[in-house]
Parts: C-alpha cells; sequence; structure tokens
C-alpha cells in the first residue's frame, strides 16, 4: 500500500485494541445513505517508475523557449544552493511554527527575510507573506480603507497590472469598496501626477503607485506620493524587488515615504513555474503595523535569557480575533519566502545591483536594436526599467507566433488588455540574455516583420 | 547569530551575478536608490552552512512525528517534489501561449476531474492559494448567487462555534455578519440552535465535516435540508477531507461548494507555513460563478477558460494561475495512490486515529467525546488534570517536544477547556504511535511526581520557554545593525 505502513498483524492488533472487528465499522457514525461507491474518473495507482515516465513525457512536450515576456514574473539565474537548501525537509515538511521552541530554523529565516525585505522597500517593518502580488495589492487596499475610516475608495492607474486590478476588483468588491480608474498618458506611458486632481476632489483612502509600471515605464513617484499625501490619503507602492536595488525604495518617495510597499516576490529565486507559487510581499510604516494582515515573527528571548524567535502581535490574526481578524489570511508562502531570503544572501547587495543593472542594459539594447527596424517604435516616450512597449507595423500575433515557431517567445500582446494601444508588444529582457540571444530575437523579429502573413 | 553578522563588507559569490556592474542606463538621477539595501554579504559555503544548520532547529516530518490536529501531517512524498521541478516545469512562463503548456495543462485538467470525482462536485477551479483563499472564493460565489437573483436580504453567515478561525474571519471579508451556533454534548452542532437561526437573512452555513472536533456530523443531511429550505448555500470546509476521502462525497451530502486543502488531504508540503493549494469544487447551481482560469479540453487541446468564456465569473484570485507546482505536486500524488489509494487514506487515518484514541484512553488520558469514534483526529482534555495539578495542555505540549514528538494542535477547538488535538494521520506506523503513547504515558507519571518540571518544559530543545508577552511589547521585527 503506497506510503502506508501498516501489516496484517499491525491491522488485527490496533482493531483488537479498538474493540473493532474491522475498519469498515469505524466508518459506522457515517449514514449508510451517504456512503461513497466506487471513484469512476480517478485512474489505478502507479509506481514511481511509471509516473516519473509519464511526468517526463509530459515535461519534454512543454519542452523548453528562449523566453522574453515579463509582465508580473521575471526569469532571472537562480543559484543551485536556494531550492538544494529550500527543499530539506526540515524547511520542506515542517508545519507554520506555532511552537516556536521547535521551529527556530523558519522562525529566524523568517525575521532575516523581514528585515531584508523592509530595507529592501525602504520601510520600517515587513510581514512574512502572503499569497502573491495581486492578491497582496488587494490587501493593501482593505488595509488602507481600515486605517482611513472615512473613505471606500481607492485610485489605481491603468498603469498598474491589468490581472492585479482585476484581483483587487474581486476582493474588495465584497466590502462595498470602490475602485476608481485612473488613465495614464498616451505619450509617456505614466500616470501623470498633474492630471489627477479631478480625482481627489472627492476623498479617498489611497493612491496605488506602481514602479516601475506595468508597461515597465517609471512613474513619477515622489510626485504621486506627495498627492495622495496633499489629499490625507495613504500612498501604496506596488514595486519589483528586483529593481529596487537601483530604484528609490517606496520608503523614500516624496517628503514623507510610501505608507505601504506591496508586489510579487517571485525574481527573489523563485521559478518561473506556470504561475506559481509565488509570493506577495508586504511591508509599511511603523504606526499602520497593527492593520497589516498576515503572520510577524518578533524576536525574544527564553527562560534562560537566550535570544530566540517567535510568531507576533497575533492578536491580528484570525485563529485568534476570528471575524475581527485584519484577513482571514492563515496558510502563506512560507517555503517560497525561505528560497528568497537564501536568494538574497547569496546575491548580496552587490549581486542584487548587478542583476537590476544587466537587465536594465539588455532591454534599452535590444529596444535600441529593435527601433532600427522599419516601422518599429517605442510606444512612450518616459524611461523604463526593464521593459518595454513596442508598437509594430502589423499584427503583434502574427510576429509571437513566427517567433515561437522559431523557440523564442517574443514577449506579450497588450491589445486584449489595452485595446487602445494596437499592435503593440511588452517585451522583457533579463540578466539571463546574452548577446547572442539578443542578436537571435531581433534576426528573427526582423524576419517576421518581413514576411507577409 | 543572524545571517547579518556572518556578513563583511565587499564579499561578492562571484558565480552568482554578472561579472561587472553594466554601464548602459537611462534612468532619471531622482529616481536612483543612494544608499545599498541590507542585505547579506556571505560566501557561498557560509551561506549553505548557515540555512542547513538553521534547518537542522526545525521540527518536520522528515525528522519527527507531528500529530498536528486538523493539519493532516502525513509524508510528503519525495517523488511529487522532484517530479513538479523537472526543468521545463519549472522554466515555463505563465503567459506562455497555451501550445507551449500542454504537458502541463494535461495535468491540472486531469486534476480537476479526479477532484470532482472524489468531493461529487460538478466542477472545480484550481486557482485558490490556500484555505483561507479558498473560503473567500466560496463566500464570494454564494454572494454572487444571491445577488443574481436579487435576493438581497441575505445579510448573515452561520458558523458553528467549533469552526476554524479562517471561516468567520472570511464571512467578515466578504461582507456578511456572523451568526455563531453552538455544539452539544456529543459534538454535534446544535440542531434546535441552527433551525432558530435560520431564516431570510441566512446567506449561507459554513461546515467543517468532520467537525474539528474529531466527529462526524451526523445529521448533516438535515442540516442541509434547514439551510437550503430558509433559501441558504451549504459551504463545505474540506480542512478535515483525509478522514473521509472514499468513504462519502461533500457533493452527496448536500453541500453547494467545498475547498479542499491539498497540503493537508493531497500531501503537498506545508513549507513552514505554505504555499497551499484549495481548489474550489461547486455544485450546479455556482457553476457559472466559478473564478477563473479553469482549464478545459477541446478537440483534443487544453486551454485555460477565461472572463470570455465565463462572463458570470466571480474574476480572478491570484495573477496567475494558482499555486501551479502545489497543484503538480498533488496530481503526481494522487497518480501514485490511485483510486484504491484514494479509499485507502480516509481507512488508515481513522484506524490511527482510533487506535491512539483507545491507547491513551487506556493510559488515563480523558477523552473529550468519549462515545463517539474518532474520526482523523480526536481530543483529549487536560481540564481535570489541570484544576488538580496546575499543568496545562501547552505544559504537555512542550514536554512533547522534549521527548522528540511534535505537540499536538493545543487551545483549538476553543471550546473544550484545555484541550490537545490529535491527528496522527495513515502514513504513520504503529511502533510511532506506540512510542507516542508510551511519551504520554511518562509525562503522565512526571506530572504526578514532578510538575513544576512538566511546566517548565521544555528543556531539551535549543531555547527554553520563549517569552510571548516580551516578543509583542518590545516588538522587534527587524534587525538593526
Amino acid at each position: 500500500m503506497p506510503f502506508i505502513p501498516h501489516t496484517e498483524e499491525d491491522i488485527e492488533a490496533m482493531l483488537a485494541s479498538i474493540g473493532a472487528e474491522s475498519i469498515d465499522e469505524l466508518f459506522d457514525e457515517i449514514p449508510a445513505d451517504l456512503r461513497t461507491g466506487t471513484l469512476t474518473r480517478v485512474p489505478p495507482g502507479m509506481s514511481e517508475m511509471e509516473i516519473t515516465r509519464l511526468m517526463s513525457e509530459r515535461a519534454q512536450e512543454d519542452g523548453f523557449y528562449l523566453n522574453f515576456i515579463g509582465a508580473g514574473a521575471y526569469e532571472h539565474h537562480i543559484p543551485a544552493a536556494v531550492w538544494q537548501i529550500t527543499t530539506r525537509g526540515e524547511y520542506y515538511s515542517s508545519y507554520t511554527p506555532y511552537q516556536a521552541e521547535a521551529s527556530q530554523g523558519t522562525l529566524q529565516l523568517l525575521y532575516e527575510y523581514q528585515t531584508m525585505m523592509a530595507s529592501l522597500t525602504g520601510m520600517d517593518v515587513s510581514n512574512a507573506s502572503l499569497y502573491d502580488g495581486a492578491s497582496a495589492l488587494a490587501e493593501a487596499a482593505l488595509m488602507a480603507v481600515r486605517q482611513h475610516r472615512t473613505s471606500r475608495r481607492i485610485l489605481i492607474p491603468q498603469t498598474v497590472h491589468p490581472i492585479y486590478r482585476s484581483v483587487v476588483r474581486a476582493i474588495v468588491k465584497n466590502q462595498a469598496i470602490e475602485v476608481v480608474e485612473i488613465p495614464y498618458d498616451q505619450a509617456s506611458g505614466q500616470t501623470l501626477p498633474e492630471q489627477l486632481d479631478q480625482y481627489g476632489q472627492e476623498e479617498f483612502a489611497a493612491l496605488v503607485i506602481p514602479q516601475p509600471n506595468f508597461f515597465g515605464v517609471l512613474e513619477q513617484v515622489d510626485a504621486l506620493t506627495d498627492w495622495a499625501h496633499s489629499k490625507q490619503s495613504l500612498a501604496i507602492a506596488v514595486v519589483n524587488p528586483t529593481a529596487l536595488a537601483m530604484l528609490t525604495p517606496p520608503g523614500e518617495w516624496g517628503k514623507q515615504g510610501a505608507d505601504i510597499a506591496v508586489g510579487e516576490g517571485q525574481p527573489l529565486g523563485i521559478p518561473l513555474s506556470s504561475g506559481g507559487p509565488y509570493f506577495g510581499f508586504m511591508a509599511c510604516k511603523q504606526q499602520l503595523i497593527r492593520q497589516m494582515p498576515g503572520r510577524i515573527i518578533g524576536r525574544t528571548t527564553d527562560l534562560n535569557n537566550q535570544e530566540g524567535f517567535v510568531l507576533t502581535l497575533q492578536a491580528r490574526e484570525q485563529h485568534i480575533r476570528r471575524s475581527k481578524a485584519t484577513s482571514n489570511i492563515c496558510t502563506n508562502q512560507g517555503l517560497m519566502v525561505t528560497a528568497a531570503t537564501i536568494y538574497m544572501s547569496l546575491v548580496g547587495p552587490e549581486g542584487l545591483y548587478r542583476i537590476a543593472a544587466q537587465s536594465h542594459e539588455n532591454t534599452l539594447s535590444l529596444v535600441e536594436k529593435l527601433e532600427k527596424l522599419p516601422g518599429v517604435e517605442k510606444t512612450f516616450n518616459a524611461p523604463f526599467f526593464h521593459e518595454a512597449v513596442l508598437s509594430l507595423p502589423k499584427p503583434a500575433a502574427q510576429v509571437l507566433d513566427s517567433m515561437k515557431a522559431q523557440g523564442v517567445l517574443g514577449g506579450l500582446r497588450l491589445e486584449e488588455h489595452y485595446p487602445e494601444l494596437g499592435n503593440t508588444l511588452l517585451v522583457c529582457v533579463t540578466e539571463t540574455k546574452t548577446a547572442d540571444d539578443l542578436d537571435k530575437y531581433v534576426e528573427l523579429f526582423g524576419q517576421a516583420l518581413a514576411t507577409n502573413a | 547569530m543572524l545571517i547579518f553578522e556572518h556578513a563583511r563588507k565587499g564579499r561578492l559569490n562571484y558565480s552568482q551575478a554578472p561579472a561587472k556592474r553594466a554601464v548602459k542606463r537611462n534612468i532619471p538621477e531622482n529616481l536612483l536608490r543612494k544608499s545599498a539595501p541590507l542585505l547579506p554579504e556571505v560566501s557561498e559555503m557560509d551561506t549553505v552552512r548557515y540555512y542547513t544548520r538553521l534547518s537542522q532547529k526545525n521540527f518536520s516530518i522528515d525528522t519527527e512525528f507531528y500529530p498536528l490536529g486538523s493539519c493532516t501531517m502525513k509524508y510528503n512524498p519525495r517523488a511529487c517534489n522532484a517530479l513538479a521541478m523537472l526543468p521545463q516545469f519549472l522554466a515555463r512562463h505563465p503567459l506562455a501561449p497555451e501550445d507551449t503548456g500542454q504537458g502541463f495543462l494535461a495535468c491540472m485538467y486531469e486534476l480537476q476531474e479526479i477532484l470532482k470525482d472524489v468531493t461529487g462536485m460538478e466542477a472545480v477551479s484550481l486557482t485558490s492559494m490556500a484555505g483561507a483563499q479558498g473560503e473567500l472564493i466560496g463566500v464570494t460565489m454564494i454572494r454572487a448567487y444571491h445577488e443574481a437573483r436579487g435576493d438581497a436580504e441575505r445579510t448573515e453567515i452561520i458558523v458553528p462555534d467549533a469552526a476554524h478561525g479562517t471561516n468567520p474571519a472570511t464571512a467578515v471579508m466578504c461582507g456578511y455578519k456572523v451568526v455563531e451556533i453552538p455544539t452539544d454534548k456529543e459534538g454535534d452542532v446544535d440542531m434546535a440552535a441552527l433551525k432558530a437561526a435560520v431564516g431570510p437573512k441566512t446567506a449561507g452555513l459554513m461546515l467543517t465535516n468532520p467537525s474539528t472536533l474529531g466527529v462526524f456530523e451526523k445529521k448533516v443531511s438535515e442540516m442541509s435540508r434547514i439551510v437550503h429550505e430558509a433559501g441558504g448555500l451549504l459551504y463545505y470546509d474540506g480542512a478535515n477531507l483525509n478522514a473521509v476521502l472514499g468513504k462519502v462525497k461533500p457533493g452527496d451530502m448536500g453541500f453547494d461548494v467545498i475547498h479542499m486543502n491539498l497540503h493537508k488531504t493531497f500531501s503537498t508540503p506545508h513549507g513552514g507555513g505554505g504555499p497551499g493549494a484549495a481548489p474550489v469544487g461547486v455544485a450546479k447551481r455556482l457553476l457559472p460563478y466559478l473564478p477563473v482560469p479553469i482549464v478545459a479540453y477541446e478537440n483534443g487541446v487544453y486551454r485555460w477558460l477565461t472572463e470570455k468564456d465565463r462572463p458570470q465569473t466571480i474574476g480572478r484570485l491570484s495573477a496567475h494561475m494558482g499555486n501551479a507546482g502545489v497543484l503538480l505536486r498533488a496530481y503526481i500524488y494522487v497518480r501514485l495512490l490511485g483510486s484504491e489509494g484514494m479509499h485507502r487514506i480516509s481507512e488508515f487515518a481513522t484506524l490511527n486515529a482510533n487506535y491512539l484514541m483507545a491507547e491513551l484512553r487506556k493510559a488515563g488520558f480523558e477523552i473529550a467525546y468519549p462515545t463517539r469514534r474518532a474520526s482523523h483526529e480526536f481530543i483529549v482534555t487536560m481540564k481535570e488534570i489541570k484544576e488538580r495539578t496546575g499543568v496545562t495542555a501547552m505544559n504537555l505540549a512542550k514536554r512533547l517536544l522534549d521527548k522528540g514528538f511534535h505537540a499536538p494542535t493545543t487551545y483549538f477547538p476553543i471550546l473544550v477547556p484545555e484541550c490537545l488535538l490529535i491527528e496522527p494521520a495513515e502514513t504513520e506506523s504503529k511502533e510511532t504511535i506506540d512510542s507516542f503513547v508510551v511519551a504520554m504515558e511518562e509525562i503522565l507519571a512526571e506530572i504526578e511526581t514532578q510538575p513544576d518540571m512538566v511546566k517548565s518544559a521544555p528543556h531539551q530543545m535549543p531555547l527554553r520557554k520563549l517569552d510571548d508577552v516580551k516578543a509583542a511589547r518590545e516588538l522587534d521585527i527587524v534587525w538593526k545593525p
């Protein structure tokens, strides 16, 4: 029996101790009319050898592509040590560290994670993770509404990832929170501070500020933050953690800094793996900590005055406060944060800077080369980080299909989410791409443009 | 010593980063970071050594028996991890075209079909990333259903007092008022209280069955009838699905919506607190509201269903497609076990729980619901022991750590005083359970002879009992150099 160690003798002895005739008798409290017969759509069991064969075949069917898609999930080099350590049974198969004395490994690591994320974002404090970037933004919106007390309105620029906006709407709608979308400037691809006043006439709880935004474009974060604060509202930053090695952290935006910083933690050592598991991070100013959802680890001492770590401020959480909790979140993304902490330790501040700078330079280089092709131009004139939007002289789908046939995923078509942008492509280049990769991209891209499809 | 204290300025792992700083840059000065973030500068070997040593301070399923009630700490087969981490699966971008991911999508589609079968539901969405998010999705769908019918008066969700804290917290997040109903002496939901609570304001009932008290709600069909007749819907919290897998289907019990914790029943790892995955299943009437994406199989091709296919969907709850890698692990697990293995899960989980309950009763422990069968878990109450000796459930839990066993769940459910919720899971052998019983017997003796020693446990762990009050009062959650 797979993963069940019982021998016939064990079963007999155990039943005798219980005083039951059979295992079936142990289910005698389930009304007979509810008892299930057979499972018709679950196939028979497989050995490990057979499932290995099946999964290997399916993996091979999917194959490998040279990937230039970003749009919220980014391919970076992951040191081999990250996942070898992370999948040690002591991290992989442990539970939430409620029994602190038996969980010091996970707890100490999470305290270090909180320290790293607070510093990376320039904020005072960080929690120990949320599900992903999109749901972290939704939690930040709920947090802002709790803090503001009088307004249930959140301003979100259309330069925020379109799926993040969908997720926020799906989650906050239940609590009668109004999400107001702010259009972007067609020339720069930015949210223009000078055009915001019409949205600020009515009270609002928070303005969301993406950096870089979904188009890869850098927003005027100082002016946007100050504008939100001038209206007695919070500024919620949505940031890319790799970019923060180079870019001003949210805690230093404008005169007072953003109030909450959230984002997708995937770039920090988490593989793309079809979308998850990733992790959402959330950091904030000290005065907002009691409104922050999710687990938080604190340093304390034991009976012998030795330093140790525990889950703290649990009075915010559902297992203590039940219906009065800051959120219903329980399980978070602990193992992903384990990987991210080891990743950040291995690359360090200089390594992360080089990764960010190389990604930025590679993207600049690719865009320069592509702009030389007839009919191709940058859609927006503002500076960008490691993604850019390009306008094409023919449908993006045709170009992408043609490149895909040659093993290259050339980017993401924007028409679905931004119909007004027409034939545009969002392309991302990270440090994983070589000069040869860029040349290959340009060559295939040029060929795709030249063919009459 | 923290990782930061192992660092030296200027140390860099040259093989893990580009050879030099790229120089080409087009970023305005005011957007550039002025000072480097506080990340450690530690060699690769020291990092590996540090985090390996740190891991050794954890208890885990791979190293200890972990009878944590309501958490289903079963063995996480290594094959599930190894095969979900095949390089092609790891490299696949979530927005890569569907025709570059047919192998992955086939696994997801088959997982949906299997989960439909074992739960008796009409359709399944895999998007939810944890139990609490599954609940959020489920209650949001209940809300969407009532709203679509123009039934705006339903403002209340009924939750038994034994429920997980996530249930009431979820109802509130979905804009509902929580009506809590009590439990009777036998551990079942108080039917009179349920009848009194339902009415035109009832949007739904959230129920865990078997409940967190470790017993099967025998009157579940009648509960279903009462709630449905009042116009409400039934939510099944699948936290304890492991106890009844292949024995009874939530769909047959009358539930309209269910989440199943794959990190419990389907053996994906708990990872020190996540990631989980909690697919949501629905009965026919909630089908239109199911969150996207969902995998469809049409004309020999797998594809994601989106808002275009499902205009009434409650939308998306994750940026991409949920915790895909966790879903892959669960898929591999169910294929390893197969249909016959699905039945065995609940059989041996129940056998282990009833055996352990019988042995602990013989050892002198008080069982909270002695007339009932254990489901896959049961409760020991230390009420009498505490009154007599002052030793609490938490003291006993900490003493168990000294003896090399992870503690059971303590102080949950809240309604049983000084409780230990114990769930051995089907993957543990009789010898392991017997050795746990011996440890419990030893502690029982220690309580009589050396109560102060038990009260001040743990003694053998790397640290003694930690000061929670100090942690909250003198908040130190970010290290300062």
